[in-house]
Protein backbone atom coordinates (compact mmCIF):
# COMPACT_ATOMS: atom_id res chain seq x y z
CA UNK A 1 0.00 0.00 0.00
CA UNK A 2 1.52 2.98 -1.35
CA UNK A 3 1.51 6.16 0.88
CA UNK A 4 -1.14 9.25 -0.24
CA UNK A 5 -0.05 12.70 -0.64
CA UNK A 6 -2.27 13.35 2.63
CA UNK A 7 -0.25 11.02 4.46
CA UNK A 8 3.49 11.95 3.49
CA UNK A 9 2.44 15.38 3.66
CA UNK A 10 1.56 14.80 7.46
CA UNK A 11 4.75 12.80 8.14
CA UNK A 12 6.86 15.77 6.51
CA UNK A 13 5.45 18.24 8.51
CA UNK A 14 6.15 16.39 11.72
CA UNK A 15 9.60 15.18 10.80
CA UNK A 16 10.10 19.42 10.01
CA UNK A 17 8.47 20.24 13.50
CA UNK A 18 10.49 17.95 15.55
CA UNK A 19 14.76 19.77 16.39
CA UNK A 20 17.17 18.27 14.60
CA UNK A 21 20.05 15.90 15.77
CA UNK A 22 23.04 17.74 14.36
CA UNK A 23 24.72 15.08 11.92
CA UNK A 24 27.39 12.78 12.62
CA UNK A 25 30.62 14.87 12.02
CA UNK A 26 32.53 12.91 9.08
CA UNK A 27 36.10 11.92 11.16
CA UNK A 28 37.92 10.39 8.50
CA UNK A 29 38.48 11.90 4.47
CA UNK A 30 38.02 8.31 3.36
CA UNK A 31 34.51 7.44 4.89
CA UNK A 32 33.12 10.23 2.89
CA UNK A 33 34.99 8.37 -0.34
CA UNK A 34 34.17 5.31 0.69
CA UNK A 35 30.27 6.51 0.84
CA UNK A 36 30.35 8.38 -2.51
CA UNK A 37 31.72 5.05 -4.12
CA UNK A 38 29.24 2.81 -2.81
CA UNK A 39 26.50 5.33 -4.16
CA UNK A 40 27.28 5.42 -7.83
CA UNK A 41 25.31 7.73 -9.97
CA UNK A 42 23.40 6.21 -12.84
CA UNK A 43 23.91 7.71 -16.23
CA UNK A 44 21.77 6.14 -18.62
CA UNK A 45 21.68 9.15 -21.26
CA UNK A 46 25.36 10.15 -21.55
CA UNK A 47 26.72 13.78 -22.36
CA UNK A 48 27.35 14.14 -25.62
CA UNK A 49 23.91 13.53 -27.43
CA UNK A 50 22.60 16.04 -30.07
CA UNK A 51 19.40 17.68 -28.79
CA UNK A 52 19.38 21.57 -28.99
CA UNK A 53 20.32 23.34 -26.24
CA UNK A 54 17.59 24.01 -23.16
CA UNK A 55 15.86 20.54 -24.39
CA UNK A 56 13.09 19.55 -22.06
CA UNK A 57 12.71 16.22 -23.76
CA UNK A 58 16.40 15.27 -22.93
CA UNK A 59 16.06 16.09 -19.23
CA UNK A 60 12.78 14.19 -19.08
CA UNK A 61 14.75 11.19 -20.72
CA UNK A 62 18.50 11.61 -18.58
CA UNK A 63 15.82 11.69 -14.78
CA UNK A 64 13.68 8.72 -16.03
CA UNK A 65 16.36 6.48 -17.15
CA UNK A 66 18.44 7.55 -13.83
CA UNK A 67 15.35 6.51 -11.70
CA UNK A 68 14.32 3.38 -13.79
CA UNK A 69 18.03 2.25 -13.30
CA UNK A 70 20.44 0.10 -15.37
CA UNK A 71 18.22 -3.15 -15.38
CA UNK A 72 16.07 -1.87 -17.96
CA UNK A 73 15.13 -2.16 -21.72
CA UNK A 74 14.42 0.52 -23.70
CA UNK A 75 12.30 0.77 -26.76
CA UNK A 76 11.81 3.85 -28.30
CA UNK A 77 9.60 5.57 -31.14
CA UNK A 78 10.70 7.70 -33.96
CA UNK A 79 11.35 11.63 -32.93
CA UNK A 80 13.38 13.62 -31.43
CA UNK A 81 14.83 11.49 -28.69
CA UNK A 82 15.54 8.47 -31.33
CA UNK A 83 17.63 10.99 -33.97
CA UNK A 84 19.57 13.08 -31.51
CA UNK A 85 20.56 10.14 -28.98
CA UNK A 86 21.84 7.87 -32.05
CA UNK A 87 23.07 9.11 -34.95
CA UNK A 88 24.55 5.67 -36.60
CA UNK A 89 27.39 4.34 -35.59
CA UNK A 90 26.73 6.53 -32.47
CA UNK A 91 24.28 5.95 -29.72
CA UNK A 92 24.35 8.42 -26.10
CA UNK A 93 22.59 5.61 -24.50
CA UNK A 94 24.30 3.45 -21.42
CA UNK A 95 20.88 0.81 -21.40
CA UNK A 96 20.21 -1.34 -24.06
CA UNK A 97 18.04 0.03 -27.03
CA UNK A 98 15.89 -0.61 -30.01
CA UNK A 99 14.31 1.94 -32.58
CA UNK A 100 11.97 0.54 -35.00
CA UNK A 101 9.13 2.83 -36.39
CA UNK A 102 7.19 5.63 -35.96
CA UNK A 103 4.01 3.62 -34.75
CA UNK A 104 5.49 0.56 -33.06
CA UNK A 105 7.24 1.96 -30.00
CA UNK A 106 4.40 -0.10 -27.64
CA UNK A 107 4.56 -3.32 -30.03
CA UNK A 108 7.83 -3.99 -29.96
CA UNK A 109 8.14 -3.30 -26.26
CA UNK A 110 5.18 -5.99 -25.85
CA UNK A 111 7.30 -8.69 -27.70
CA UNK A 112 10.55 -7.66 -25.77
CA UNK A 113 8.38 -8.04 -22.40
CA UNK A 114 7.13 -11.50 -23.71
CA UNK A 115 10.39 -12.78 -24.82
CA UNK A 116 11.74 -11.91 -20.98
CA UNK A 117 8.62 -13.12 -19.33
CA UNK A 118 9.24 -16.93 -21.41
CA UNK A 119 12.92 -16.78 -20.03
CA UNK A 120 11.84 -15.81 -17.00
CA UNK A 121 14.07 -12.65 -16.13
CA UNK A 122 13.09 -9.81 -14.50
CA UNK A 123 14.41 -7.15 -16.40
CA UNK A 124 11.76 -3.91 -16.63
CA UNK A 125 10.80 -2.60 -20.15
CA UNK A 126 10.58 0.87 -20.85
CA UNK A 127 8.64 1.92 -24.20
CA UNK A 128 9.81 5.67 -25.15
CA UNK A 129 7.69 8.22 -27.81
CA UNK A 130 6.80 11.50 -28.02
CA UNK A 131 3.75 12.82 -28.18
CA UNK A 132 3.24 12.25 -32.48
CA UNK A 133 4.23 8.53 -31.78
CA UNK A 134 1.84 8.39 -28.85
CA UNK A 135 -1.01 10.56 -29.53
CA UNK A 136 -1.64 9.87 -32.92
CA UNK A 137 0.45 7.73 -34.85
CA UNK A 138 1.40 5.06 -32.61
CA UNK A 139 -1.69 5.32 -30.41
CA UNK A 140 -3.24 1.83 -31.63
CA UNK A 141 0.05 -0.09 -30.43
CA UNK A 142 -0.37 2.04 -26.87
CA UNK A 143 -3.83 1.19 -26.84
CA UNK A 144 -3.09 -2.65 -27.44
CA UNK A 145 -0.25 -3.09 -25.26
CA UNK A 146 -2.57 -1.53 -22.17
CA UNK A 147 -5.60 -3.97 -23.30
CA UNK A 148 -3.25 -6.97 -23.25
CA UNK A 149 -1.63 -6.09 -20.14
CA UNK A 150 2.21 -6.21 -20.72
CA UNK A 151 4.42 -5.30 -17.90
CA UNK A 152 5.19 -2.47 -19.68
CA UNK A 153 6.14 1.06 -18.50
CA UNK A 154 5.13 3.67 -21.31
CA UNK A 155 6.69 7.19 -21.20
CA UNK A 156 5.37 10.03 -23.40
CA UNK A 157 7.51 13.33 -24.18
CA UNK A 158 4.92 15.46 -24.60
CA UNK A 159 6.14 18.89 -26.22
CA UNK A 160 3.12 19.52 -28.42
CA UNK A 161 3.80 19.25 -32.11
CA UNK A 162 5.98 17.19 -34.47
CA UNK A 163 9.13 19.08 -33.23
CA UNK A 164 11.57 16.46 -35.29
CA UNK A 165 9.87 17.27 -38.62
CA UNK A 166 9.94 20.67 -38.28
CA UNK A 167 6.81 21.52 -35.59
CA UNK A 168 3.92 20.51 -37.35
CA UNK A 169 0.53 20.06 -35.58
CA UNK A 170 -0.32 17.26 -33.47
CA UNK A 171 -2.90 15.58 -31.24
CA UNK A 172 -1.68 17.08 -28.42
CA UNK A 173 -0.73 20.89 -29.39
CA UNK A 174 -2.87 23.12 -27.44
CA UNK A 175 -5.77 24.65 -28.85
CA UNK A 176 -4.89 28.47 -30.76
CA UNK A 177 -1.18 27.55 -31.39
CA UNK A 178 0.88 28.15 -34.00
CA UNK A 179 2.22 25.76 -35.65
CA UNK A 180 3.73 25.51 -39.54
CA UNK A 181 0.51 23.36 -40.33
CA UNK A 182 -2.06 26.26 -37.78
CA UNK A 183 -0.65 29.06 -39.00
CA UNK A 184 -2.74 32.08 -37.58
CA UNK A 185 -4.31 34.44 -40.14
CA UNK A 186 -7.40 36.01 -41.41
CA UNK A 187 -9.08 32.30 -41.01
CA UNK A 188 -8.01 31.24 -38.19
CA UNK A 189 -6.36 31.76 -34.86
CA UNK A 190 -3.85 29.01 -34.54
CA UNK A 191 -4.93 25.48 -34.46
CA UNK A 192 -8.62 25.35 -34.22
CA UNK A 193 -8.75 21.87 -32.13
CA UNK A 194 -8.52 20.89 -28.53
CA UNK A 195 -5.58 19.10 -27.15
CA UNK A 196 -6.21 15.78 -26.94
CA UNK A 197 -7.29 14.51 -23.34
CA UNK A 198 -4.79 11.48 -23.36
CA UNK A 199 -4.93 10.84 -19.69
CA UNK A 200 -8.90 10.62 -20.09
CA UNK A 201 -8.43 7.68 -22.84
CA UNK A 202 -5.43 6.07 -20.88
CA UNK A 203 -7.55 5.99 -17.62
CA UNK A 204 -10.64 4.46 -19.85
CA UNK A 205 -8.23 1.29 -19.77
CA UNK A 206 -8.76 0.77 -16.15
CA UNK A 207 -4.38 -0.48 -16.05
CA UNK A 208 -2.88 -0.01 -12.84
CA UNK A 209 -0.63 3.04 -12.80
CA UNK A 210 -1.16 6.02 -14.88
CA UNK A 211 0.40 9.61 -14.59
CA UNK A 212 1.25 13.42 -15.55
CA UNK A 213 4.85 14.66 -14.73
CA UNK A 214 6.35 17.95 -15.87
CA UNK A 215 10.64 18.60 -16.26
CA UNK A 216 10.11 20.99 -13.66
CA UNK A 217 9.15 18.61 -10.25
CA UNK A 218 12.37 15.98 -10.93
CA UNK A 219 11.72 14.99 -7.57
CA UNK A 220 8.29 14.30 -8.90
CA UNK A 221 9.12 12.46 -11.58
CA UNK A 222 11.63 10.53 -9.63
CA UNK A 223 8.76 8.94 -7.41
CA UNK A 224 6.53 8.55 -10.11
CA UNK A 225 8.60 6.71 -12.31
CA UNK A 226 10.05 4.35 -9.23
CA UNK A 227 6.47 4.34 -8.72
CA UNK A 228 5.55 2.93 -12.51
CA UNK A 229 8.91 0.84 -12.56
CA UNK A 230 7.63 -1.39 -9.07
CA UNK A 231 4.13 -2.33 -10.39
CA UNK A 232 3.60 -5.36 -12.43
CA UNK A 233 1.51 -4.75 -15.47
CA UNK A 234 0.84 -1.67 -18.14
CA UNK A 235 1.72 1.85 -16.37
CA UNK A 236 1.75 5.62 -18.19
CA UNK A 237 3.74 8.41 -17.41
CA UNK A 238 2.91 11.66 -19.58
CA UNK A 239 5.98 13.89 -19.32
CA UNK A 240 5.53 17.63 -20.45
CA UNK A 241 8.70 18.62 -22.04
CA UNK A 242 9.12 22.24 -23.48
CA UNK A 243 11.12 22.71 -26.79
CA UNK A 244 12.46 26.24 -27.04
CA UNK A 245 12.70 25.47 -31.13
CA UNK A 246 9.57 24.86 -31.36
CA UNK A 247 7.80 26.89 -29.00
CA UNK A 248 9.59 29.79 -29.48
CA UNK A 249 11.38 30.72 -26.47
CA UNK A 250 15.00 31.57 -24.98
CA UNK A 251 16.50 27.87 -23.69
CA UNK A 252 17.34 29.06 -20.28
CA UNK A 253 13.59 29.83 -19.68
CA UNK A 254 12.87 25.63 -20.16
CA UNK A 255 12.32 24.79 -16.71
CA UNK A 256 9.88 28.09 -15.64
CA UNK A 257 8.07 27.79 -18.86
CA UNK A 258 7.45 24.37 -17.64
CA UNK A 259 6.55 24.78 -13.70
CA UNK A 260 4.29 27.69 -15.28
CA UNK A 261 2.38 25.51 -17.16
CA UNK A 262 1.64 23.42 -13.71
CA UNK A 263 0.88 26.63 -11.94
CA UNK A 264 -1.63 27.75 -14.17
CA UNK A 265 -3.46 24.72 -14.42
CA UNK A 266 -2.91 24.06 -17.89
CA UNK A 267 -0.65 21.10 -17.49
CA UNK A 268 -2.37 19.25 -14.33
CA UNK A 269 0.15 16.88 -12.49
CA UNK A 270 -2.09 13.63 -11.35
CA UNK A 271 -1.75 10.31 -11.11
CA UNK A 272 -4.30 7.85 -11.59
CA UNK A 273 -4.68 3.77 -10.44
CA UNK A 274 -6.94 1.97 -12.21
CA UNK A 275 -8.83 4.95 -13.63
CA UNK A 276 -9.10 6.54 -10.77
CA UNK A 277 -7.94 10.19 -9.46
CA UNK A 278 -5.51 9.01 -6.68
CA UNK A 279 -3.21 12.23 -6.38
CA UNK A 280 -2.77 15.46 -7.56
CA UNK A 281 -0.37 18.21 -7.29
CA UNK A 282 -1.90 21.02 -5.59
CA UNK A 283 -1.81 24.41 -6.85
CA UNK A 284 -0.85 26.98 -4.27
CA UNK A 285 -1.95 30.24 -6.26
CA UNK A 286 -3.42 29.62 -9.35
CA UNK A 287 -1.35 32.23 -11.94
CA UNK A 288 -3.22 33.84 -15.36
CA UNK A 289 -2.50 31.64 -18.24
CA UNK A 290 -1.20 35.16 -19.99
CA UNK A 291 2.22 34.67 -17.74
CA UNK A 292 2.48 31.40 -19.43
CA UNK A 293 1.46 32.23 -23.10
CA UNK A 294 3.56 35.72 -23.36
CA UNK A 295 6.58 34.52 -23.14
CA UNK A 296 6.28 31.65 -26.01
CA UNK A 297 6.67 32.54 -29.92
CA UNK A 298 3.66 30.29 -30.79
CA UNK A 299 1.05 32.38 -28.82
CA UNK A 300 2.20 35.79 -29.49
CA UNK A 301 -0.82 36.21 -32.07
CA UNK A 302 -2.78 36.31 -28.95
CA UNK A 303 -1.44 39.18 -28.17
CA UNK A 304 -2.42 41.88 -30.51
CA UNK A 305 -4.94 44.07 -31.10
CA UNK A 306 -7.77 41.81 -32.15
CA UNK A 307 -11.06 41.07 -30.52
CA UNK A 308 -10.51 37.21 -32.19
CA UNK A 309 -7.19 37.28 -29.71
CA UNK A 310 -9.23 38.20 -26.57
CA UNK A 311 -11.87 35.54 -27.01
CA UNK A 312 -8.89 32.53 -27.68
CA UNK A 313 -6.91 34.08 -24.34
CA UNK A 314 -10.45 33.86 -22.95
CA UNK A 315 -10.83 30.36 -24.01
CA UNK A 316 -7.46 29.22 -22.83
CA UNK A 317 -7.89 30.66 -19.46
CA UNK A 318 -11.28 28.67 -19.29
CA UNK A 319 -9.72 25.54 -20.01
CA UNK A 320 -7.31 26.10 -16.93
CA UNK A 321 -9.81 27.51 -14.75
CA UNK A 322 -11.82 23.78 -16.13
CA UNK A 323 -8.51 21.76 -15.02
CA UNK A 324 -8.67 23.13 -12.05
CA UNK A 325 -12.37 22.13 -11.05
CA UNK A 326 -12.02 18.50 -12.51
CA UNK A 327 -8.83 17.72 -10.72
CA UNK A 328 -9.40 19.97 -8.10
CA UNK A 329 -6.07 21.48 -7.66
CA UNK A 330 -7.20 24.45 -5.76
CA UNK A 331 -4.94 23.62 -3.12
CA UNK A 332 -5.74 24.77 0.85
CA UNK A 333 -3.02 27.18 1.96
CA UNK A 334 0.57 26.16 1.60
CA UNK A 335 1.54 22.89 1.27
CA UNK A 336 5.36 21.61 1.25
CA UNK A 337 3.97 19.03 -1.94
CA UNK A 338 2.03 21.37 -3.84
CA UNK A 339 3.87 23.55 -7.01
CA UNK A 340 5.35 25.94 -5.30
CA UNK A 341 6.94 23.80 -2.74
CA UNK A 342 8.22 21.24 -4.18
CA UNK A 343 10.05 23.75 -6.05
CA UNK A 344 11.67 25.46 -3.20
CA UNK A 345 15.77 25.78 -2.65
CA UNK A 346 15.56 22.29 -0.85
CA UNK A 347 14.11 20.84 -4.42
CA UNK A 348 13.95 17.17 -2.56
CA UNK A 349 10.26 18.23 -2.27
CA UNK A 350 9.03 14.86 -1.55
CA UNK A 351 11.43 12.22 0.17
CA UNK A 352 11.74 8.95 -1.54
CA UNK B 1 17.60 -18.32 -15.60
CA UNK B 2 16.11 -21.16 -18.30
CA UNK B 3 17.36 -19.25 -21.48
CA UNK B 4 17.56 -21.02 -24.43
CA UNK B 5 20.45 -21.82 -26.43
CA UNK B 6 21.71 -19.31 -28.65
CA UNK B 7 21.55 -20.31 -32.40
CA UNK B 8 24.31 -20.98 -34.48
CA UNK B 9 24.60 -18.80 -38.15
CA UNK B 10 22.43 -15.94 -37.22
CA UNK B 11 24.01 -13.56 -39.28
CA UNK B 12 25.57 -10.31 -36.97
CA UNK B 13 24.40 -7.63 -39.79
CA UNK B 14 20.50 -7.61 -39.60
CA UNK B 15 20.16 -4.41 -38.31
CA UNK B 16 22.16 -1.40 -37.78
CA UNK B 17 23.94 -1.94 -34.16
CA UNK B 18 25.53 1.78 -32.89
CA UNK B 19 29.26 0.48 -31.95
CA UNK B 20 30.77 3.38 -30.25
CA UNK B 21 28.90 5.57 -27.74
CA UNK B 22 28.46 9.01 -28.74
CA UNK B 23 31.63 11.34 -28.46
CA UNK B 24 30.80 14.61 -29.81
CA UNK B 25 31.97 17.09 -27.79
CA UNK B 26 29.29 19.99 -27.84
CA UNK B 27 31.32 22.43 -26.36
CA UNK B 28 31.68 24.48 -29.77
CA UNK B 29 27.88 24.61 -29.82
CA UNK B 30 28.18 27.87 -26.80
CA UNK B 31 27.61 31.57 -27.44
CA UNK B 32 27.73 31.97 -23.35
CA UNK B 33 29.66 29.66 -20.98
CA UNK B 34 28.27 29.74 -17.57
CA UNK B 35 30.62 30.67 -14.81
CA UNK B 36 30.30 29.81 -11.13
CA UNK B 37 30.67 32.13 -8.18
CA UNK B 38 32.55 29.50 -5.76
CA UNK B 39 31.52 32.05 -2.70
CA UNK B 40 28.08 32.02 -3.74
CA UNK B 41 27.64 28.28 -4.29
CA UNK B 42 26.02 26.07 -1.53
CA UNK B 43 26.03 22.73 -2.97
CA UNK B 44 22.71 22.70 -3.69
CA UNK B 45 22.92 20.66 -6.98
CA UNK B 46 19.75 22.13 -8.39
CA UNK B 47 21.74 22.81 -11.34
CA UNK B 48 23.09 19.18 -12.07
CA UNK B 49 19.43 18.30 -11.61
CA UNK B 50 18.02 20.44 -14.60
CA UNK B 51 20.99 20.43 -17.07
CA UNK B 52 19.95 18.70 -19.84
CA UNK B 53 23.72 17.49 -21.26
CA UNK B 54 24.77 16.84 -17.35
CA UNK B 55 27.63 18.70 -18.04
CA UNK B 56 28.01 19.68 -13.85
CA UNK B 57 30.76 18.18 -12.08
CA UNK B 58 30.94 17.97 -8.82
CA UNK B 59 33.90 19.40 -6.66
CA UNK B 60 34.60 19.57 -2.83
CA UNK B 61 33.07 22.84 -1.86
CA UNK B 62 30.94 24.03 -5.00
CA UNK B 63 30.06 22.56 -8.84
CA UNK B 64 31.29 23.21 -11.58
CA UNK B 65 30.87 23.08 -15.55
CA UNK B 66 32.12 20.73 -17.92
CA UNK B 67 32.83 23.06 -20.89
CA UNK B 68 33.85 20.40 -23.32
CA UNK B 69 30.07 19.23 -23.81
CA UNK B 70 28.16 22.46 -21.57
CA UNK B 71 26.14 23.60 -24.25
CA UNK B 72 25.38 26.91 -23.00
CA UNK B 73 21.81 26.82 -22.35
CA UNK B 74 21.85 28.50 -19.70
CA UNK B 75 18.93 27.04 -17.50
CA UNK B 76 21.59 26.73 -14.74
CA UNK B 77 22.03 30.08 -14.35
CA UNK B 78 18.28 30.89 -14.81
CA UNK B 79 17.52 28.38 -12.07
CA UNK B 80 19.99 28.71 -9.34
CA UNK B 81 18.35 30.14 -6.57
CA UNK B 82 21.61 32.19 -4.86
CA UNK B 83 22.22 33.45 -8.52
CA UNK B 84 25.92 32.55 -7.97
CA UNK B 85 26.14 31.40 -11.86
CA UNK B 86 26.91 33.85 -14.63
CA UNK B 87 26.28 33.68 -18.55
CA UNK B 88 29.44 35.30 -20.06
CA UNK B 89 29.36 35.69 -23.82
CA UNK B 90 32.64 33.31 -25.32
CA UNK B 91 33.90 36.21 -26.91
CA UNK B 92 35.00 38.17 -23.81
CA UNK B 93 37.00 35.23 -22.14
CA UNK B 94 40.07 35.45 -22.49
CA UNK B 95 41.52 32.56 -24.66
Amino acid sequence: MAKSSSQLKDEILKRRSQPKEPAAPVTDESDLARLRKSQPRFRGLEAGHRACQGCGEALAARLVTEAAGPDVILTNATGCLEVFTTPWPQSAWRLPWIHSLFENSAAIASGVEAALKAQGRATKVIAMGGDGGTFDIGFQALSGMLERQHNVLYVCYDNEAYMNTGIQRSGSTPHAAMTTTSPPGKERMGKRHLKKDLLSIIAAHHIPYAASASVAYPADIRRKVRRAVSITGPTFLLIHSPCPLGWGFDSERTIELARLAVQTGLFPLVELERGEITGVMPIRKPRPVADYLKIQNRFRHLFVEDPRALKEREHLQALADHNIDQYGLAGEGADPLDADGADTVRRGGLVD
Amino acid sequence: MNRPPTRPNIPNNLAPIATELSNLLTGDWRAERPVVDRDKCVKCATCWLFCPVQCIVEMPAWFDVNYTTCKGCGICANECPHRAIAMIQESEVAA
